[in-house]
């Protein structure tokens, strides 16, 4: 149902059940606003956004009031303009004039709209309201004092993060904002109730002081520290990354990312390999490019084919790896893998190793069966979309696995594969609910698939498909799994996997080892081991070359997502030393092989990328046999802020850990 | 009361009762319980209602216990519960729920908050209670002086209800006297009955006689008082208190004798609603504070003479800019007293700054 009414003279038809507020939105009619937000509940409670409505006293909150018929809506009279100007006083008198060191100040709703409906002096000759900092954790910094109470941060706690550890205390004046006994704010995307603030009342701990918001370069840029791909917009200073602020992508992130994504910045900036190493009588020494170079040109003619692997680590751009697998096919070595987790997700249908449903897709489901994954920790954002199926979509989720604090009610359904079973021969509740389920979802773990009786569950996963139309997901871990699978980073014909690469090479039947951003404990044996990353890891300790490339935030990179979606990182700082682009490397080393790849652009290599379809129909797995059912759904264990080279040498991310350790015992 | 609406219905009785000067349905709970529960049988089958909650103010004590004795009473005769189907024909439980004592409780969407258990907020209207109400189901919410009234409707007949009174301003009210009288009192009148009829029939009068009399708060703390001149001739219902500017609110009387520091008094009830304001919307929440700060002010005559306009501005700012009432309840006693009593409020200035 449509319903027509008239904004400053202006007749629109907007659907029946929009906000005063909304409508104004579509004839380009500004309100102020400090409470309302358009992914939270409505509170009403700033009364910012008062307007005038034909036939009623009182001015009206235009965020709450839904349109009726024939409304005639006023904005700019003056008796809105009084209201405004009425209500930023009173919210001004206790509010702190402290913006010169506010670390909001540049980027604070209440400056903006204090120029458009403040008056230029106080009238308030009282002393104002002091209220004492709260602790929020390694993260967030309170300043309560300029706190206005919009109640922004408890809804985004309570509605999207699904921690309900902020609240309102106190009543009338002595109103404050708390967390729940001064503890941490125990959720991965505490770092958004930053964003929402509008106000400097939580601000980035980290960031501190740091800079000002008008001396930053923004660049538009792609998170890998998990699968997901948030979009994010980097704030460089000086060749510093200063910090990372999300930005809006309605089918990835909406508005949100993790606080890893936000906080692991500064990482990026210590334990950096600037220079090319060599190890000469077992230590490791800097050389030059050409140097590194040529002992790995002299050891690859050495050795047959046969005797060489390589394999793809998690931060890799498709770019790199679809460079190496060129230069591997050339020469002719055909073990190589990019699964490094040990996870066997089969290549051969590309609908069998992506998130078919897609991230925004969660949000109309019915039913969702979670297979031994854990997506609070895996994909932060995968889980505050499956948080607002079932808020919204009222969708029910079962979990078989270990039972965690998914932050949303489940079923918890065992650890066993006799559930699944049971769900698949209909005995079992839970295949009613899916059977019911006009849109269901199965999401399995990685994990999943490290499993000796991979069959079994391919298994299991085409019947699920067949009987109940659940589309089949895999919760991706790494951001470039999906890009190398892509780019046929996989064991060539008769060529070796990675868990076979690894025990050959222990054996001594793999002589060199190629390792493209590849930091996993492992016993290589005597391989010769060359390492390519940007962090002097597990990877770089172990190497007897190691050639420094560039981190996300240095290159021109792509990466693909875990629904297959190919995005483009930019680059926002240069890369330290003699540090280089990962591609460049490649087709360095190539010409140094005697096998020069057919690119000298970065952009003729982007040609070469596969282009796959977005949107792919499911295809059956192949399952060989299914004997032996010695399987079982591992609980995913995982230091969530120190999963990757890039969080483990943050300050922000040890601290993170710190504070679980010290004050979260025992849970998350 | 929509009809099409599944959900279950519930009836409320708001007896919260916090708002200085009314004590009528504290009477009520204590002398008559068993009026109240007739009438809750009456409107509940009336709204469809079969669960009833009394949200009772905390402070009321010994009050819950007279109702609680009456509402045991009335189950183990069989008019509640069970059997209810059968005596009264009607399916009905009846519950008290006590308040904390927070006044803002008696707002009725936040009583409803408070019911279900969560910080005493008022809601956003609309959607209004008998939309969605308690629990989101359509609810019915009515003063314990409004329900206690009706089996005396019902038994009378409407005719006789409607004929009290002045038009458009019918029946009966309890007037809650209170203040500078000779005998204080609760007293069942008329509608439009004069107020000087009213003080001096049922509460013996003025202290001092009628020409001792300096203002009257004619409707509860928040509404804004009447001086005398406007006192002599006023008719104590909703319409003619409305064109004096003021409003029946509770009917609670309040009466100030010459001897009262009526912006000392003033000063008071604007303490009490700073001390009151939820907290949860800006105007309320950061203005309350400020006109008592400078109502204490004036009261100590430590002001300037532009101040008096600051004050009226700032009520101005928070009067109707609020999610409920509350807002207007901190603006117009404090506009009463700029209104009536400009003169004494500037004298003490300037006796304060000489």
């Amino acid at each position: 149902m449509m319903v027509k009414l008239t904004i400053d003279g202006k007749e629109i038809d907007v659907a029946e059940g929009t906000s005063i507020l909304k409508a104004c939105e579509k004839v380009h009619k500004e309100i102020p606003v400090f409470c309302y937000h358009p992914r939270l509940s409505v509170a009403g409670n700033c009364r910012m956004c008062l307007v005038e409505v034909e036939h009623s006293k009182k001015p009206i909150a235009s965020c709450a009031t839904p349109v009726a018929e024939g409304m005639v809506v006023h904005t700019n009279t003056p008796m809105v303009e009084e209201s405004r100007k009425g209500v930023l006083e009173l919210l001004l008198i206790n509010h702190p004039l402290d913006c010169p060191i506010c670390d909001q100040g540049g980027e604070c709703d209440l400056q903006d709209i204090t120029i458009n409906y403040g008056s230029g002096s106080s009238r308030y000759q009282f002393y104002k309201r002091a209220v004492g900092n709260k602790y929020m954790g390694p993260f967030i910094k309170t300043i309560m004092n300029r706190c206005i109470h919009c109640t922004r941060c408890t809804r985004f706690a309570t509605e999207v993060a699904g921690v309900e550890k902020i609240g309102t205390q106190g009543r009338g004046e002595d109103t404050e904002i708390i967390s729940y006994l001064e503890k941490a704010i125990s959720s991965e995307l505490s770092g958004n109730m930053i964003d929402i603030c509008p106000v400097g009342a939580l601000t980035n701990k980290p960031y501190a002081f740091h800079g000002r918001p008008w001396e930053l370069r923004h660049t538009n840029s792609i998170d890998v520290l998990d699968a997901v791909g948030s979009n994010i917009r980097i704030d460089t200073r000086d060749n510093e990354v200063m910090r990372i602020m999300p930005r809006l992508n309605e089918d990835i992130n909406e508005e949100w990312i993790s606080d890893k994504t936000r906080f692991a910045y500064d990482g990026l900036s210590c334990q950096r390999l600037d220079k090319p190493y060599i190890r000469k009588n077992k230590k490791l020494v800097p050389c030059s490019w050409d140097e590194a170079f040529s002992a790995i040109a002299k050891k690859i003619k050495k050795l047959d084919a046969e005797e060489m692997a390589a394999l793809a680590g998690d931060l890799s751009d498709q770019e790199s790896q679809l460079a190496l697998r060129m230069l591997l096919d050339r020469l002719n070595i055909r073990n190589r893998d990019c699964r490094i987790d040990g996870a066997m997700i089969p290549f051969d249908h590309r609908s069998h190793y992506i998130f078919n449903t897609t991230i925004n897709g969660l949000e109309h489901c019915d039913a969702v069966l979670l297979i031994g994954c854990n997506p609070r920790l895996e994909a932060t954002i995968v889980n505050a979309r499956l948080r607002k199926a079932v808020t919204k979509n009222h969708c029910v989720i079962g979990l078989i696995g270990e039972p965690v604090d998914l932050t949303y009610l489940y079923e918890p359904l065992g650890n066993t594969p006799d559930t699944l079973e049971e769900i698949i021969k209909g005995s079992h509740p839970f295949s009613k609910t899916l059977k019911a389920a006009k849109n269901p979802a199965v999401i399995v773990g990685v994990h999943c698939f490290a499993e000796k009786n991979t069959n079994l569950i391919f298994s299991y996963l085409n019947t699920l498909h067949e009987k109940f139309n659940a589309t089949i997901n895999i919760l991706h871990i790494a951001a470039g799994r999906v890009g190398g699978l892509d780019a046929g980073f996989v064991p060539g014909p008769e060529g070796k996997n990675f868990l076979e690469i690894i025990e050959s090479a222990k054996a001594g039947d793999v002589k060199l080892l190629y390792l493209l951003n590849v930091d996993i404990d492992a016993n290589f044996g005597d391989a010769f081991v060359i390492y390519q990353g940007h962090h002097g890891d597990k990877g770089a300790h172990r190497a007897d070359v190691i050639l420094p490339g560039a981190a996300f935030s240095e290159k021109v990179a792509t990466y693909v997502n875990m629904e297959g979606r190919s995005q483009r990182t930019d680059k926002a700082i240069p890369a330290p030393g003699e540090a280089k682009e990962d591609w460049k490397i490649i087709r360095a080393l190539s010409k140094w092989v005697g096998e020069t790849l057919p690119f000298d652009t970065l952009n003729q290599l982007q040609e070469l990328l596969p282009q796959p379809d977005e949107a792919v129909p499911f295809e059956p797995f192949n399952v060989a046999s299914t004997k032996g059912k010695n399987l079982h759904f591992k609980s995913v264990t995982m230091n969530y802020y120190m999963h990757d080279v890039i969080s483990r040498h943050s300050i922000n991310m040890a601290n993170a850990v710190r504070e679980i350790q010290e004050h979260h015992r025992g849970t998350l | 009361m929509p009809k099409d609406i599944e959900k279950p219905h519930y009836l409320l009785v708001n007896a919260d009762e916090s708002e200085p000067g009314t004590c009528k349905d504290r009477d009520i709970l204590r002398n008559e319980p068993h009026k109240l529960l007739e009438g809750i049988a009456l409107a509940s089958c009336a709204v469809g209602a079969h669960v009833a909650y009394i949200y009772v103010r905390g402070e009321y004590f010994r009050e819950t216990e007279t109702l609680q004795a009456a509402i045991d009473e009335a189950y183990e005769a069989g008019f509640f519960g069970k059997k209810s189907e059968k005596t009264i024909g009607w399916n009905l439980d009846v519950y008290i729920h006590r308040g904390a004592g927070a006044y803002i409780c008696g707002e009725e969407s936040a009583l409803m908050e408070s019911l279900e258990g969560k910080k005493g907020f008022p809601r956003i209207k609309p959607p209004f209670p008998a939309q969605s109400g308690l629990y989101g189901c359509p609810t019915t919410i009515n003063n314990v002086e409004s329900i206690a009234v009706v089996a005396t409707i019902l038994r009378r007949g409407a005719n006789w209800f409607a004929n009290l009174g002045r038009p458009n301003n019918t029946g009966t009210k309890i007037f809650c006297i209170s203040g500078h009288v000779n005998n204080p009192c609760n007293v069942e009148e008329e509608m439009g009955i004069p107020l000087r009829e009213l003080i001096e029939k049922h509460a013996g009068g003025v202290r001092g006689g009628w020409n001792n009399l300096k203002a009257v708060i004619p409707g509860g703390s928040s509404v804004p008082l009447l001086p005398k001149s406007i006192c002599d001739d006023v008719l104590m219902d909703f319409d003619s208190l409305h064109d004096v500017q003021s409003g029946l609110g509770t009917a609670a009387v309040i009466v100030m004798d010459e001897s009262t520091d009526i912006i000392k008094a003033i000063a008071r009830l604007s303490k009490f609603y700073m001390h009151e304001s939820c907290g949860q919307c800006s105007p309320c929440r950061e203005g309350s504070g400020w006109v008592w700060r400078m109502m204490e002010r004036l009261a100590k005559g430590q002001a300037e003479t532009q101040d008096i306009d600051l004050l009226n501005q700032v009520s101005k700012q928070i009067e109707g800019h609020t999610i409920c009432a509350f807002g207007d309840t901190i603006a117009w006693p404090v506009q009463g007293l700029i209104r009536h009593f400009r003169h004494e409020i500037e004298a003490r200035i300037a006796r304060g700054n000489s």
